[in-house]
C-alpha cells in the first residue's frame, strides 16, 4: 500500500508550479493563459504550505495558504479587470502583439 | 594735440561701430567726418610746428611689453617724417571721409563703411607715429585687417570676398619677412626702439648671422626681410597681385587704402628704417632693382587694362616702384616726397573715376564708356588735372604738376647715383613715364571722348555727382596742382637739411640727391619729353585713328595677351603655390581633420555609443514574458548560489 507521504506532494506542487512557468513563457496566444498560469503556481506554492504545515504540525502553514489565496483572489479580480481596459483600448489580449515596451 | 590727432579717428570710430544703429546713418557719416576733421587740422597743425618750426617731439602713453630684457611702449613719435604723413594721412582721409558720404549714400550699411575708414586711419596714424618696430608692427597688421575688411565690404559678393582674401594671404607672406626683420634686429641689438638701433646700426656693419649655416652679413638680411614686407604691403612685383583685386572693395576704399595710405606705407618704413638700409649697399640694391622692375612691369600691364580702377591700380603699383627704387638709391626724402603728391593725385584719379562709376550707373569697363566729357564736365576737369599730375607735365623752370617735380627728381637722382642698378631704374623709370602718360591719356580718352558706346538707358542717367563728392575732389585737386611747386624746396631741394634733420639719414657717399640736381639737361627734360610723347601717341591711337589700337593688339597678339594676362603672374602662382596649397589643404581636410580627428574623436565616440546603445535596446523586446523568464533565471541563479554557498553545511561542488 502506497503511503501518500509529504515527497508526494511536494512532487505534485514542483509539477504544477513548473507546469505554471511553462504555462507563461511557452504560451503565444492570450494574457488569460498566463494568469491562469500564475494562478497555478500560487496553488502550487499553496500545496506546498498545507504539506508543510501538516508534516510539521504547525498550523501557521495553513493560515498563510488562506492568505494566499485572498490575495489570488484580489490578483485575479484586477488583472481581468486590466484585461478588460487593454481589450478596450487595443482591440486584443495576443500576447505577441503587447509589446508596447519594445525599446 | 599729437593724441588728439591720432586718437580722434579712433573715437569717431567707435562711435559709428558700436552706436551707429542708435545715431544712424547720418549721425554715424556726422560723427566721422567730424572727427576726422579734428583730426586734420591738428595733423596740420603738428606738421606746421613739427616740420616746419623743427620742434619735435616724442609723446609717451604708457608701457605695452616690459619684459626683462624686451621693453616696448606705447609713444607718438613725431620729427618731420611722421609729420608729413600724418599731414597728408589725415588731409586725404577727410576728404575721402567726405566723399564717402555721397559715394555710399545708397549702401544699407553706412555706419560699418564710416567706422572702418574712421578705423583704418587711426591704424595707419599709429604705423606712421611709431617710435619702435612692434607699434610699427600693430599699425601694420591693422592696416592689413582694415584693407581686408574693406575689400571684402559689399560681403555678398563672391569675388570681393576672393579678392579679400588673397590680399590678406599674400599680405600675411610679406609680414612674414617682416616679422621675421624685426626679430633680427632684436637678436642684433636688443631692442627694438628706434632710437637705439639706428645708434647702433653703425657698429653692426661687420656683424654676421648664422642663416641655415651659412654666415652671412646681418645689416642686409635684417634689412632684405623687412623690405619682404614693405614689398606685400606697397605691392611690389612678386607680391602685387592682390592689389589689382583690391579694386572689388568700394572706390572710396581703393583711393584711401590703396592708392594714398595703406600700400605707401612700405616705402614709409624703408625711409624710416634708413638708418639701417644706408648701411648695407646690398639690401639698397635689392630695393632698386625690385623698385624699378615693378615700376615697368605695372605701367605695362596698365597698358592694356580694359577696368577702368585697374588701369588706375596698376598706375599705383608702378607709382610705388619709383618711390621704393628712389629709396633704393638713398634719396629717400624724394621717394617721401612722391609720395606724397602721389597721396594727392591718386585719390584724386580714384575719386574721379568713383565719379564716373556713379555716373554710369556702376559700369567700370572702360569699352563701354566714352563721350562723357560734356555730360560730367566737372569730372572731367578734375581727371584732366590728374593725369597730368601723374604723368608729370609742366614747364621746366616755371611751374609744373605734382609729379612734374617729384618723379623727375627719382629719375634725377636714379641717374646722379652712378651704380649700375640705379642705371637700371633710371632706364626703366624713364620708359614706365611714356606708359604712364599713354595708358592715362588711353583712359581719359577711351572714358571721355569719342562715341559713347554705352546702351541708350546708361547714357541718359549720366548725371554729374553731388557737391559733397566734388568738393573733396577741388581740394584734391588743388593738393595736386600745387603740392609738388610749394613742396620741391623742403622736401629735396635747397632746404631739405633743415627740413628732414634727423629723421632721415644719408650717408655722404650716398648723395645722390645732391647729384640729382646738376644732372645734365636731357636727363631731366627726357621724361618730360617721353610723357608728351605717351600722350601724342595715345590721341594718335584713341581719336584720330581708332583703328591703330586693335591692329597693333592683333600684330603683336603674344605680347598683348602677355600684358592683357597681367605677364601670367596669377597663373603661375596658381600653379605653383595655389594647387599645392589646395591639395595640401583638402588632404588634411578629408584624411586629416575628417577621417583621424572626427573618426577616432568625436564622430568615432558618437558612433560607437550609437551601436552600444542600439543594441541594449534590443534587449527590452516588450513582451511580458521576456521580462518574465530573466526573472525566473535570475531567482534560479540567486537561489542556486545561495544553497551552494551560503547555507551553512551545504556540499560545496
Amino acid at each position: 500500500m502506497l503511503e501518500i507521504g509529504l515527497s508526494h506532494y511536494l512532487t505534485l506542487a514542483s509539477i504544477l508550479f513548473t507546469l505554471g512557468i511553462f504555462g507563461i513563457f511557452l504560451n503565444r496566444k492570450n494574457v488569460i493563459v498566463i494568469l491562469m498560469s500564475i494562478e497555478l503556481m500560487l496553488l502550487a506554492v499553496n500545496i506546498n504550505f498545507v504539506a508543510f504545515s501538516a508534516f510539521l504540525g504547525d498550523l501557521v502553514g495553513q493560515v498563510f495558504a488562506m492568505f494566499v489565496l485572498t490575495v489570488a483572489a484580489a490578483e485575479a479580480a484586477i488583472g481581468l479587470a486590466i484585461l478588460v481596459v487593454y481589450f478596450r483600448n487595443r482591440g486584443t489580449i495576443e500576447v505577441e502583439d503587447i509589446n508596447l515596451m519594445k525599446g | 594735440m599729437s593724441v588728439a590727432a591720432v586718437f580722434l579717428p579712433l573715437l569717431g570710430a567707435f562711435i559709428a561701430g558700436f552706436f551707429g544703429r542708435w545715431i544712424g546713418d547720418r549721425g554715424a557719416q556726422l560723427v566721422t567726418c567730424l572727427a576726422m576733421v579734428g583730426s586734420a587740422v591738428a595733423g596740420v597743425v603738428l606738421f606746421v610746428q613739427v616740420a616746419l618750426n623743427g620742434q619735435e617731439f616724442v609723446t609717451p602713453l604708457f608701457s605695452f611689453i616690459d619684459a626683462v630684457q624686451l621693453q616696448v611702449d606705447w609713444a607718438l613719435k613725431f620729427d618731420t617724417l611722421s609729420a608729413v604723413m600724418v599731414a597728408m594721412v589725415t588731409v586725404v582721409s577727410t576728404m575721402i571721409h567726405i566723399y564717402s558720404v555721397g559715394y555710399m549714400a545708397e549702401d544699407p550699411s553706412i555706419p560699418r563703411f564710416m567706422a572702418y575708414l574712421s578705423f583704418f586711419t587711426f591704424f595707419m596714424l599709429a604705423l606712421v607715429t611709431s617710435d619702435n618696430f612692434v607699434q610699427l608692427f600693430f599699425g601694420w597688421e591693422g592696416v592689413g585687417l582694415l584693407s581686408y575688411l574693406l575689400i571684402g565690404f559689399w560681403y555678398d559678393r563672391p569675388t570681393a570676398n576672393a579678392a579679400a582674401i588673397k590680399a590678406f594671404v599674400v599680405n600675411r607672406i610679406g609680414d612674414f619677412g617682416f616679422a621675421l626683420g624685426i626679430f633680427a634686429v632684436f637678436s642684433l641689438f636688443g631692442t627694438l626702439h628706434f632710437d637705439e638701433v639706428f645708434r647702433a646700426a653703425p657698429n653692426q656693419v661687420r656683424a654676421t648671422l648664422n642663416f641655415l649655416g651659412w654666415q652671412v652679413p646681418a645689416l642686409t638680411v635684417t634689412c632684405i626681410l623687412l623690405f619682404v614686407g614693405a614689398m606685400g604691403k606697397s605691392a611690389q612685383i612678386g607680391l602685387h597681385t592682390w592689389l589689382p583685386d583690391a579694386m572689388e572693395g568700394p572706390t572710396p576704399v581703393s583711393a584711401l587704402i590703396h592708392a594714398a595710405t595703406m600700400v605707401t606705407a612700405g616705402v614709409f618704413m624703408v625711409a624710416r628704417l634708413s638708418p639701417l638700409f644706408e648701411y648695407s649697399p646690398t639690401a639698397l640694391a635689392v630695393v632698386v632693382v625690385i623698385g624699378g622692375t615693378t615700376a615697368l612691369f605695372a605701367a605695362t600691364v596698365g597698358v592694356t587694362q580694359t577696368d577702368i580702377k585697374r588701369v588706375i591700380a596698376y598706375s599705383t603699383c608702378s607709382q610705388l616702384g619709383y618711390m621704393f627704387f628712389a629709396a633704393g638709391v638713398s634719396a629717400y626724402s624724394a621717394a617721401i616726397f612722391h609720395l606724397a603728391t602721389h597721396a594727392f593725385f591718386k585719390a584724386l584719379l580714384f575719386l574721379g573715376a568713383g565719379s564716373v562709376i556713379h555716373a554710369m550707373s556702376g559700369e567700370q569697363d572702360m569699352r563701354k564708356m566714352g563721350g562723357l566729357w560734356r555730360l560730367i564736365w566737372m569730372t572731367y576737369i578734375l581727371m584732366w588735372i590728374g593725369n597730368l599730375a601723374l604723368a608729370g607735365i609742366g614747364i621746366p623752370g616755371v611751374f609744373g604738376f605734382a609729379g612734374f617735380y617729384s618723379k623727375d627728381v627719382i629719375l634725377e637722382a636714379a641717374w646722379a647715383s652712378g651704380t649700375s642698378v640705379g642705371l637700371y631704374a633710371f632706364v626703366l623709370g624713364t620708359f614706365a613715364a611714356f606708359l604712364t602718360a599713354f595708358y592715362s591719356w588711353r583712359l581719359l580718352f577711351l572714358t571721355f571722348h569719342g562715341e559713347p558706346r554705352a546702351d541708350h538707358d546708361t547714357m541718359h542717367h549720366v548725371h554729374e555727382s553731388p557737391p559733397v563728392m566734388i568738393l573733396p575732389l577741388v581740394v584734391l585737386a588743388i593738393g595736386a596742382v600745387i603740392a609738388g611747386f610749394l613742396g620741391f624746396d623742403f622736401f629735396v631741394g635747397e632746404g631739405r637739411e633743415h627740413f628732414w634733420r634727423e629723421s632721415i639719414l644719408v650717408l655722404p657717399d650716398h648723395a645722390s640727391l645732391e647729384g640729382a640736381h646738376h644732372v645734365p639737361a636731357w636727363v631731366s627734360n627726357l621724361p618730360l619729353l617721353l610723357a608728351l610723347a605717351g600722350i601724342a601717341v595715345a590721341y594718335l591711337a584713341y581719336i584720330s585713328r581708332p583703328g591703330i589700337p586693335a591692329a597693333a593688339a592683333q600684330r603683336f597678339r603674344p605680347i598683348y595677351l602677355f600684358l592683357l594676362n597681367k605677364w601670367y603672374f596669377d597663373e603661375l602662382y596658381d600653379f605653383i603655390f595655389v594647387r599645392g596649397a589646395m591639395l595640401i589643404g583638402f588632404g588634411l581636410w578629408k584624411g586629416g581633420d575628417g577621417a583621424v580627428i572626427d573618426g577616432l574623436g568625436p564622430d568615432g565616440l558618437a558612433a560607437t555609443t550609437q551601436r552600444a546603445s542600439v543594441g541594449t535596446s534590443r534587449l527590452q523586446t516588450g513582451y511580458v514574458y521576456h521580462y518574465a523568464f530573466a526573472m525566473l533565471i535570475g531567482v534560479v541563479l540567486l537561489v542556486s548560489w545561495y544553497l551552494a554557498f551560503q547555507v551553512p553545511g551545504a556540499v560545496r561542488p
